[in-house]
């Protein structure tokens, strides 16, 4: 079989395998809700001001709705950034890329690997939050039913299936921002300044949203796009956030993808 | 029909903005040359190299690889290996994990040659440690070994021996002697005289981007051949004495001092002498001279009309 997307694809995987920063953001996705729960267990507290914050002593269904809440911030921009950031820069800062452009695949094959290779960075953090909020957060308070934004009681299992659509849904934007990371990426070509930079997009886009007179642009930022999964939670379902996150991300993560597709085709690889 | 040589390049130029660093370089390799692409550091080898690779696209002309173009598509580099500077690898793999990765990029069976590959470099006692450990004689030879992999006809290794040892220096040219001697045709940049000397049979010589000779080592010898080296007690005289002297040609000022010229025959020589004398431009030295390869090489590189030019004004001053 002729190498292709697949084969770059899986190489591009074992090289992520074989990276601490892999484990860096895996591990940080892994711990941000183990430091949550033990913090809510040994101080008895809990964060009333937040979406589903008043039930996270009531059911381990909500605390990974009140991570999804608190890591959009910069969490998971930057836990993302972290591989999307360096993906194609650390061929750069490697001097590799003549390594493997000179082999037998083409470069836009090289792109389509590693672009998939960073998506599936960016699910498996989600999932990672998702499995491990979820255990601790029912080890903590137990697999219990949860009450909807709409003030609806949602039963545990139904809650459940929730609150795996609302990671779903959640992973909308991640790829988007994944997209830029990898753009930044490729065009900067160092991985410090496209992480840094992926956050600051991220941060940027927050503040926008907060400016005064241009609460207009809200429903069309990308930071509020981390909360279309809450129409998920809703009696009757709310679908017109998430199709709007759907064609909003798309907006921000297309271009950006396709841009840094394009930027990585016609580079000169010329070394330092 | 005859298959296409295994590097036909026409025309080629790299600009950056200003700076020129490719200009209007023609190359043929035919196959079973091992082709020395020889000139000092900066001379526009490796962005040849690398234009001839598809790493980086002409601002003009063409590259043909047995007649395929490396800048439409890597499809080019089917029976073509290398690396340009020094090869690099993931330095968090180890030696067979970074082969095993190129050969699935490869793809055509490469993976069932990694051993045999880290066997001819010498490399299989280290396969298992991360390439960030290696030494730079060691990556140089698992970049040959990465090359091998691809099973090529045609090698295009810059600077192979930069960095290396001695010892590694001779076993590198050891490698590029086995393996042309196989019938690989081999395209080798190097700044090395002794080296091109050594391996190749035919050479371009680059000078600031342009190809200043293109040909065999033979027909270069030939052009650096010999002559004989004449200083006066007048050599403006001297040299007029000889322009018009029977038997006597290609008369120039010499790099060092005095005049240089060929003769057809020792009689050319003793007629010449006496004419001075009687000129009164009175020998002082009058010596059989070989022209070494070196001498053209720098005379290329460095540009003999230049020097030529400086010493001729410094004469023309002294009148």
């Amino acid at each position: 079989m002729n190498p292709g997307v697949l084969t770059v694809y899986r190489w591009e995987l074992r090289k992520l395998r074989a990276q601490k920063r892999t484990y860096l953001g895996l591990g940080a996705a892994a711990l941000v809700p183990i430091i949550f729960v033990v913090a809510l267990v040994t101080q008895g507290d809990s964060p009333n001001d937040v979406a589903f914050g008043r039930y996270v002593h009531d059911t381990g269904l909500a605390i990974p709705l009140v991570i999804l809440l608190f890591g959009s911030f910069w969490m998971f921009p930057l836990i993302t950034a972290l591989v999307a950031g360096d993906i194609v820069a650390s061929e750069d800062r490697h001097d590799t890329l003549k390594t493997i452009l000179t082999r037998s695949v083409e470069r836009q094959q090289v792109f389509a690997g590693k672009a998939l290779a960073t998506f599936t960075y960016a699910i498996a953090a989600i999932a990672v939050t998702g499995a491990v909020s979820l255990d601790a957060g029912i080890l903590a308070s137990g697999f219990n039913s949860i009450v909807s934004l709409s003030g609806t009681r949602v039963s545990a299992g139904e809650g459940l299936v929730l609150v795996g659509a609302s990671l779903l849904v959640y992973l909308i934007p991640i790829i988007a921002i994944a997209c830029i990371g990898l753009l930044f990426s490729t065009v900067f070509r160092n991985s410090a300044a496209a992480i840094v930079g992926t956050l600051m997009f991220s941060l940027l886009v927050q503040l926008i949203g907060i400016l005064p007179g241009l609460e207009g642009l809200g429903p069309y930022l990308l930071s509020t796009q981390f909360n279309a999964w809450q129409g998920l939670l809703r009696s009757p379902i709310d679908w017109a956030p998430i199709v709007r996150a759907a064609w909003v991300c798309a907006l921000y993560g297309g271009p950006a993808l396709i841009a840094a597709g394009l930027v990585f085709l016609r580079r000169d690889v010329a070394g330092d | 029909m005859a298959e296409p040589a295994p590097i036909e390049v026409r025309g080629l130029c790299k600009r950056y903005g200003e700076l020129i660093a490719v200009d209007d370089v023609d190359l043929t390799v035919e196959a079973g040359d091992v082709f020395g692409y020889l000139g000092p550091n900066g001379a526009g080898k490796t962005t040849s190299l690398r234009m001839m690779l598809g790493l980086i696209a002409p601002s003009a002309g063409s590259v043909r690889l047995f007649g395929r173009d490396p800048q439409a598509s890597v499809k080019a580099l089917r029976g073509v290996a290398g690396f340009v500077e020094a090869p690099t690898f993931y330095p968090y793999l180890n030696g067979r994990v970074n082969l095993d990765l190129l050969a699935a990029l490869d793809g055509d069976g490469a993976k069932g040659r990694i051993e045999e590959a880290l066997e001819i470099v010498g490399l299989s006692h280290r396969a298992k440690d991360k390439v960030g450990t290696y030494s730079h004689g060691m990556r140089q030879r698992l970049g040959i070994a990465a090359a091998l992999l691809r099973q090529p006809r045609l090698l295009l290794l810059d600077e192979p021996a930069t960095g290396l040892d001695p010892g590694g220096m001779r076993d590198m040219r050891d490698l590029i002697r086995n393996l042309s001697a196989q019938g690989m045709t081999v395209l080798l940049s190097s700044h090395l005289l002794t080296e091109v000397e050594e391996l190749c049979n035919r050479v371009a010589i680059v000078r600031e981007g342009r190809v200043a000779y293109q040909g065999s080592l033979e027909d270069l010898r030939r052009q650096a051949g010999s002559g004989y080296l004449l200083r006066t007690t007048d050599d403006e005289r001297g040299r007029a004495v000889a322009e018009a002297q029977p038997g006597i040609g290609d008369v120039r000022v010499a790099p060092e001092a005095g005049l240089s010229f060929s003769a057809e025959s020792e009689s050319a020589i003793g007629a010449l002498s006496l004419a001075l004398a009687e000129s009164g431009a009175l020998t002082l030295e009058l010596s059989s001279r070989h022209a070494t390869l070196e001498d053209l090489f720098f005379r290329l590189t460095e540009g003999e009309e230049a020097e030529t030019a400086k010493r001729e004004r410094a004469l023309e001053g002294a009148a």
